[in-house]
């Protein structure tokens, strides 16, 4: 392709195309519009973090900075949403989202199901999630079990520039709510995305590595950190191991997991949120039903500890799951010993 | 540097490769090698390909381990002939050590792709050589520059050779204004235009074999000769379902039956070739394309052109090369210019032939180039 950009630019970029395609795209969300005009600044903040900078000068009006009073905005967003526009909202921390819990629990994922499919909310909600950034336990979490766990909802964690933008576009086209967690220790990661527009289907994992000895399963952050223990795994005990990036974690796309299982007959989730009810959990039950017979070995989890992220660095680098972690997941539950 | 002493190293296809993995040897060591014959097949990132003997011999060493990944260039065998000592050999290998690549840092270098404007809009295309003579690749429906992957280079040697992106294709516009093979035809000769090229060979794959007969007849003066590699509008028949499937499917599992009808061996689509159609097949725009190319070239799985009496009568030059286990377009089709062209059906190939017996083709190419 050619052109390598930013994860953090491939959401911008997502976001420009689609305001330019379909007028019934707005952008809502806190300091989006902030610092416009102010001296020494020639365009909004674009966000806690600029992934939206550059868009109100482009277009205008139709990005709107918000009160800090996420209740009201999503709410307004979702509103929106059934009256016929196509917002985005961003929430700065996915952590905030229990001030607006109701509106999307009980309100957004339910609209279609309580009117008969006569109601549609095309709202997609980004959000940052994920350690690492030093910003502790009330902007570190990963809380995307607790979106997945809602039915009516569909939740969407890229790990890379290209998912990003095609996912992003993906969520804004489509007619459901849309949670989009967007990692933070991933928006300088760079790779090849086209200039043009391009949707990346729901429920379609990405197979990021191929392998014939374990399945390591992972999302956002953790598709990195397995990529990384896969490389560790060739090189010191000669195991290939298959790495599968879920991109959307509802709708799942379960067949691309199964087949991958009964191929290696070993499983290895890595899920950054906290073990109890989480993602790693879920995908480790859904295989023991599903392919009992094609497993080798019991699966294993790979989480965060069951903790609050911790505000130390030290510990804040132990709490996201790391490449060793995985590594010696595998190890467990391969015959081979991996050198040292 | 011992000259009887010929290496093979792990090949290059494309600028952006910069290592592969050999799947498995075709030959034992100790066979004797005829200079085209295949020797092993190696996979990349992006496609599977078959590695071919530059020089005959005895394949001497095998270095290059099964499922071991090499970087270009690497050392993976050794071809000389019987009365070179043993001794003489291993010290080749242990004094071999991988080029560094030419110029530019490899990581830097990337596909050096480049894009013009044309009547048609934007259009990318890729550039080798600097022979006198000009060549233009013409991939098919669907396709884009890289099905020339194993060809572009060993052409550039020759001449200066040009492939592009037709439109709705590879990285080219993606708007269609006239989705016929009169309007592809205006677009390449706008292109040529773009680029200043006066005259050139045409080489066309499939649906770009159909474009070229389409330039030879529209304007003849600008076409030096032609080549029709697995070439549409030769006759009525076509694969219906495969550009139905093709045009149709939107995930993997769809996709990849339907592209394993291109080659002769099936384990040639590898998922990273499926998953780079993909990409493409979602980008805005192509998918209107494509369903415009396929209802106004092949409506009802028949071929809307046949231009075998017309290219005859334009007396261009021509070359035919097909497959002869094409699915796509059947190989008998091949003979419908036996009287004027030079024809070539090609054994335990398919509908890329030009990729599954590359050699063979890039050969024929260079020969019917040179006239």
């Amino acid at each position: 392709m050619g052109r390598k950009i930013s994860y953090k630019q491939a959401i911008n970029e997502a976001l420009d195309l689609e305001m330019r395609r379909d007028p019934t795209v707005i952008v809502l969300g806190e300091d989006i519009v902030g610092g416009a005009g102010a001296p020494g600044e020639a365009d909004a903040w674009g966000g806690v973090l600029g992934v939206t900078k550059g868009l109100h000068a482009k277009h205008g009006d139709r990005l709107m900075d918000t009160p800090l009073s996420e209740s009201a905005y999503i709410g307004a967003a979702i509103g929106a949403a059934a009256c016929g526009m196509r917002p985005v909202a961003e929430l700065m921390f996915l952590d905030f989202m229990g001030v607006c819990f109701d509106q999307i629990l009980n309100q957004a994922a339910k609209f279609k199901y309580m009117f008969g499919g006569k109601a549609k909310t095309p709202v997609v909600i980004r959000a940052m999630v994920g350690a690492g950034f030093r910003a502790a336990a009330q902007h570190s979490q990963m809380l995307t079990p607790l979106f997945t766990h809602v039915p009516g909802l569909k939740v969407v964690c890229p790990s890379n520039a290209y998912d990003a933008k095609g996912l992003l576009i993906q969520a804004i086209r489509d007619d459901d709510p849309v949670i989009f967690c967007e990692h933070k220790a991933l928006y300088g990661h760079e790779c090849d995305v086209p200039e043009e527009a391009y949707a990346i289907p729901f429920a379609e994992a990405n197979v990021a590595r191929e392998g014939k000895d374990v399945t390591i399963v992972g999302y956002g952050l953790t598709v990195h950190r397995a990529l990384a223990a896969a490389e560790d795994l060739a090189r010191r005990g000669g195991i290939e191991a298959e790495v599968i990036d879920l991109r959307t974690l509802s709708p799942m796309d379960w067949d691309t997991v199964i087949e991958s299982v009964e191929a290696t007959g070993r499983l290895v989730v890595v899920d950054e949120a906290n073990p109890r009810c989480s993602i790693a959990s879920d995908v480790a039950a859904y295989v023991t039903q599903h392919a009992f017979g094609a497993l080798k070995a019991a699966p294993q989890m790979v989480t965060a500890p069951h903790t609050p992220v911790p505000f130390s660095p030290v510990l804040e680098d132990l709490y996201i799951p790391s490449a060793d972690a995985v590594s010696a997941a595998v190890s467990r539950i391969t015959a081979k010993a991996l050198a040292a | 540097m011992n000259a009887r002493i010929n290496p093979i190293v792990m090949p290059k296809w494309g600028l952006s490769m910069a290592e592969g993995k050999v799947t498995g040897w075709l030959v034992r060591p100790g066979a004797k090698i005829t200079a085209g014959d295949e020797i092993l097949e190696v996979e990349t990132d992006k496609i599977a390909g078959v590695v071919e003997a530059g020089e005959a011999g005895t394949l001497r060493r095998v270095l290059g381990e099964p499922q071991t990944v090499y970087p270009v260039k690497a050392l993976i065998g050794v071809i000389a002939d019987d009365d070179v000592p043993d001794a003489e050999i291993d010290a080749f290998v242990a004094a071999y050590a991988v080029p560094a690549e030419e110029g530019e840092d490899a990581a830097e270098a990337g596909p050096r792709y480049e894009f013009v404007e044309t009547p048609a809009g934007r259009l990318r295309y890729a550039r080798r050589g600097e022979g006198e003579d000009t060549v233009l690749l013409i991939h098919g429906f669907g396709g884009d520059l890289d099905n020339w992957l194993f060809n572009i280079d060993a052409l550039g040697a020759a001449a200066t050779v040009y492939a592009l992106d037709l439109p709705g294709h590879g990285q080219s516009e993606k708007a269609l204004g006239d989705p016929s093979l009169p309007g592809l035809a205006t677009a390449v000769l706008g292109f040529m235009d773009a680029l200043g090229i006066a005259r050139a060979h045409l080489v066309g794959h499939s649906m770009g074999g159909a474009l070229a007969q389409r330039v030879a007849v529209d304007a003849p003066s600008r076409v030096a000769s032609i080549a029709l590699i697995a070439s549409a509008g030769l006759g009525p028949e076509i694969n219906g379902d495969y550009i139905a499937g093709f045009v149709s499917a939107a995930g993997r599992r769809e996709l990849k039956p339907v592209l394993e009808h291109l080659f002769h061996d099936p384990s040639t689509v590898t998922r990273q070739l499926v998953d780079d159609v993909l990409k493409y097949k979602r980008i805005d725009g192509v998918d209107t394309a494509l369903r415009a190319l396929a209802d106004g070239l092949f409506p009802d799985g028949r071929q809307a052109s046949q231009l075998a009496d017309r290219t005859r009568a334009a007396g261009t030059r021509t070359l035919v090369v097909f497959g002869e286990g094409d699915r796509i377009i059947p190989a008998a089709h091949a003979q419908a210019l036996a009287d004027t062209a030079q024809v070539h059906v090609l054994p335990e190939a398919g509908h890329m032939v030009q990729m599954e017996k590359a050699g063979r083709v890039n050969e024929l190419l260079l020969k019917h180039i040179a006239g």
